[in-house]
């Protein structure tokens, strides 16, 4: 880990792509970095976590990630070069903190990152495919395909973000997140290392970026569409086209692109290739120069075809009766694998390929991720089928590693969407159907969104048994601390939390307890207002590291 | 068999060589990927790899993949391109024939992590299912090997990627795979992890 703040220029580094995310960063002398922690984006806050002291950075692990966003936007106000990371649905949560960012602009040089997850390894609640926020905020997104290019650019980011004062995202997947590769360092700016803890930004006010009110806000949005016009011009020179004088060619982006050059090499044939390294502003001369000859053109790209829209919009400008083909030939859910775009460009390019194993079927193994042994959450899971009958209660799943208690043998989960959602909707139904709900919370989720959900049942009178799965961690996405967790010093106690929200009905239990636990359960069942369960016991994974 | 060896080892010959390596979350997989990584970047190979982590981690299925060669671009192995299959669990090896052709290898841990609610399936039916597709499939008592010798099977994994090493099954030298373990593995663990990488040379199973 040590060897990411390595000095040694050009030496190659085996890098993961979140660490070269990281390194990309050190170069550019980043000052600033918050992020709250969601796969396939946690190593990023991960390895900051243990390097940023001794690189100098100020880096925070914040309660979610509007407030990471709210706290790099600050940064970025006061001067300092700021990196902010989040898996996408976290892109979500901070969207009300962008747009106006977008707006205002930077003054230090700002890049967040998004990481997708095509195919939902570790991912519930949607496939989201975040660059159609570009056309929402105005925000250039850049995509990097391999680790080499998740450090050069977040550099071309930062420069980006320097030169026209606008927040830049970055956009990886989980094939370039979690892909490694031989990366060659450049310079570390050595005023990052000199100013270890000392570099201190200054506010300086200038209503005019920095508040969004009417009338000003619309001229701040002329600005920023100039703004991305400039940014347009200068995408144009940034995207690699491999020209020739074939009739068919191929458009891609991301780490689709590995898997065009992979299926090329197969095929043994010869396309131009025109990689597009910008989402947005998207460089329109390039494409236009590039399909103005064509016959025929192939866009390879993973989830919504928005390159493919993009494409058949210029082609009627430059060549209306150039054939476009995209989602006709590869999936429009799920991630691509390089053998589904081999067969694409095969059928593409009328070149024979068959998969010589595709006739052997192999049984499908069922092995689900499951709670860890040990996990005090089978403890809870105990009690609850001990305390009610659960065929006749409702169980409000929420992000965690508690989702597994809708795998089987556990099967204590009856919907599940995002972050903090799990009490919303308990209080939605006990108002519409006023069914028996236990809903679960973690601790992480609870500080991260639950907080407002807590507050509306007392507010607006429902009565959900919550329980609060407190584990002192956010387990799932390896460990990070949060606001409550006892590694830092004084550490907000959630049942105060619980109790200042007006909730009268609170227990803090260890479940280790099982007949109190269970006693506990049926009579807060019975409560005529909100009632709530903090279940109070270390993850495994923790007391182990302990012994 | 030595001429064999060196010819497959010397880097020129090789164009790419593709890894698939099996296991269930916990059993050491990215570790082992990244010894084949150092040890492939320390022979002068481009590397690519893929990997996954969160949720797939706790106890499910886990699959992560490792190229070296000239000049590598996916990170995924496309189907039916796997040069070697290491498994850690018997049954997960079931999962490689996707990737298999039928020059591939398969090294796999005689090991069964059994799955919650299913019957596993014998040693017998998953071997004869994967020499459908390729004659070259070893099962190895890795697992009972490394629990007898050393005490532990937690070093399993680096057990049959030796064991891959010295059957020259993959085309890295054995004293690159050591330095690469000496570079990944941490201080406390080295010597258990030296002493499993020894244990492969000398076993019954390369001769």
């Amino acid at each position: 880990m040590q060897e990411l703040l390595s000095n040694k220029l050009g030496k190659k580094l085996i890098l993961l792509g979140n660490e070269a995310v990281v390194r990309g960063a050190l170069e550019s002398g980043v000052q600033f970095v918050s992020t709250y922690p969601g796969t396939p984006s946690s190593e990023i806050g991960n390895t900051f976590f243990k390097i940023a002291e001794k690189a100098g950075v100020y880096f925070e692990f914040s309660t979610n990630e509007k407030v990471a966003l709210e706290a790099g936007i600050g940064a970025s106000f006061s001067g300092l070069k700021t990196l902010v990371a989040m898996k996408n649905f976290g892109l979500n949560v901070a969207l009300d903190a962008l747009l106006p960012f977008v707006y205002t602009g930077t003054k230090g040089a700002t890049v967040i990152i998004v990481a997708d997850d095509p195919s939902c390894h570790s991912s519930a609640q949607s496939e989201e495919n975040s660059r159609g926020v570009a056309y929402l905020a105005h925000i250039p997104v850049l995509e990097p395909s391999d680790p080499q290019e998740c450090k050069d650019f977040v550099k071309l980011g930062f420069q980006i973000s320097g030169k026209y004062n606008i927040p830049v995202i970055v956009r990886t997947t989980t094939r370039v997140a979690h892909q490694k590769m031989p990366v060659i360092l450049g310079k570390i700016s050595v005023s990052v290392k000199a100013s270890v803890g000392k570099q201190k930004g200054k506010f300086i006010k200038n209503p005019k970026q920095f508040i969004t009110l009417p009338p000003r806000v619309l001229e701040m949005k002329k600005e920023l569409l100039e703004k991305i016009e400039k940014i347009r011009s200068f995408s144009e020179n940034l995207s690699r086209a491999d020209t020739g004088s074939q009739k068919t060619a191929i458009i891609t982006s991301g780490v689709s692109y590995l898997y065009v050059m992979e299926a090329l090499k197969e095929l043994n044939i010869n396309l131009p290739v025109l990689k597009l390294n910008f989402f947005y502003p998207l460089s329109e001369k390039k494409i236009k120069n590039f399909i103005k000859k064509l016959k025929k053109v192939l866009i390879v790209e993973e989830l919504e075809p928005f390159l493919e829209k993009e494409v058949q919009r210029l082609a009627k400008e430059v060549n209306c009766k150039l054939e476009i083909v995209g989602k006709k030939l590869l999936p429009e859910v799920g991630e691509l694998k390089p053998e589904f775009v081999t067969s694409a460009i095969a059928k593409f390019a009328n070149k024979k390929f068959t998969i010589w194993n595709s006739q052997f079927k192999t049984p499908v193994l069922k092995r689900y991720p499951q709670l860890c042994p040990g996990c005090p959450y089978w403890l809870v899971i105990s009690a609850i089928k001990k305390a009610v009958d659960t065929s006749k209660v409702i169980f409000g799943g929420e992000i965690g590693c508690y989702m597994l208690f809708g795998n089987p043998p556990v099967k204590l989960q009856d919907y599940l969407s995002c972050m903090g959602s799990s009490v919303g909707i308990a209080h939605g139904i006990k108002k519409s159907a006023g069914q028996k709900i236990i809903t679960f919370v973690g601790d992480s989720s609870f500080f991260h969104a639950g907080i407002p959900a807590l507050i509306n049942t007392v507010f607006n009178k429902s009565n959900p048994l919550i329980i609060i799965l407190e584990n002192e961690t956010t387990a799932m996405t390896g460990h990070q601390p949060h606001p409550g967790a006892p590694v830092i010093p004084n550490g907000i106690k959630i049942e105060e939390i619980v109790k200042a929200c007006g909730v009268k009905n609170v227990k803090v239990l260890d479940p280790i307890n099982q007949e109190e636990f269970i006693k506990t359960i049926k009579e807060f069942m019975e409560k005529p207002d909100v009632s709530v369960i903090i279940s109070k016991r270390p993850c495994i994974q923790i007391l182990n590291k302990k012994k | 068999m030595k001429m064999k060896m060196r010819l497959i080892s010397s880097p020129k010959k090789i164009k790419q060589f593709n890894t698939v390596i099996l296991g269930t979350g916990g059993q050491g997989l990215i570790t082992v990927l990244q010894i084949i990584a150092e040890a492939a970047l320390s022979e002068g190979y481009d590397i690519k790899s893929s990997e996954l982590h969160g949720l797939s981690q706790r106890g499910g299925s886990v699959e992560v993949h490792i190229r070296f060669g000239k000049k590598i671009y996916s990170p995924l192995i496309p189907q039916g391109k796997a040069d070697l299959i290491l498994s850690f669990e018997t049954q997960e090896a079931l999962r490689g024939v996707y990737f298999a052709n039928k020059n591939t290898s398969f090294l796999v841990n005689k090991f069964i992590v059994p799955i919650p609610l299913e019957k596993s399936l014998s040693e017998g039916e998953i071997i004869k299912i994967i020499k459908k597709i390729s004659k070259n499939v070893v099962l190895v008592p890795a697992a009972d090997i490394c629990r007898e010798k050393l005490g532990t099977d937690v070093v399993s994994g680096i057990y049959l990627l030796s064991l891959a090493v010295f059957k020259n099954l993959i085309p890295i030298k054995p004293a690159s795979i050591l330095k690469a373990i000496k570079k990944i593995i941490p201080e406390k663990y080295l010597e258990l992890n030296v002493k499993a990488f020894n244990l492969a040379s000398n076993s019954e199973a390369v001769k």
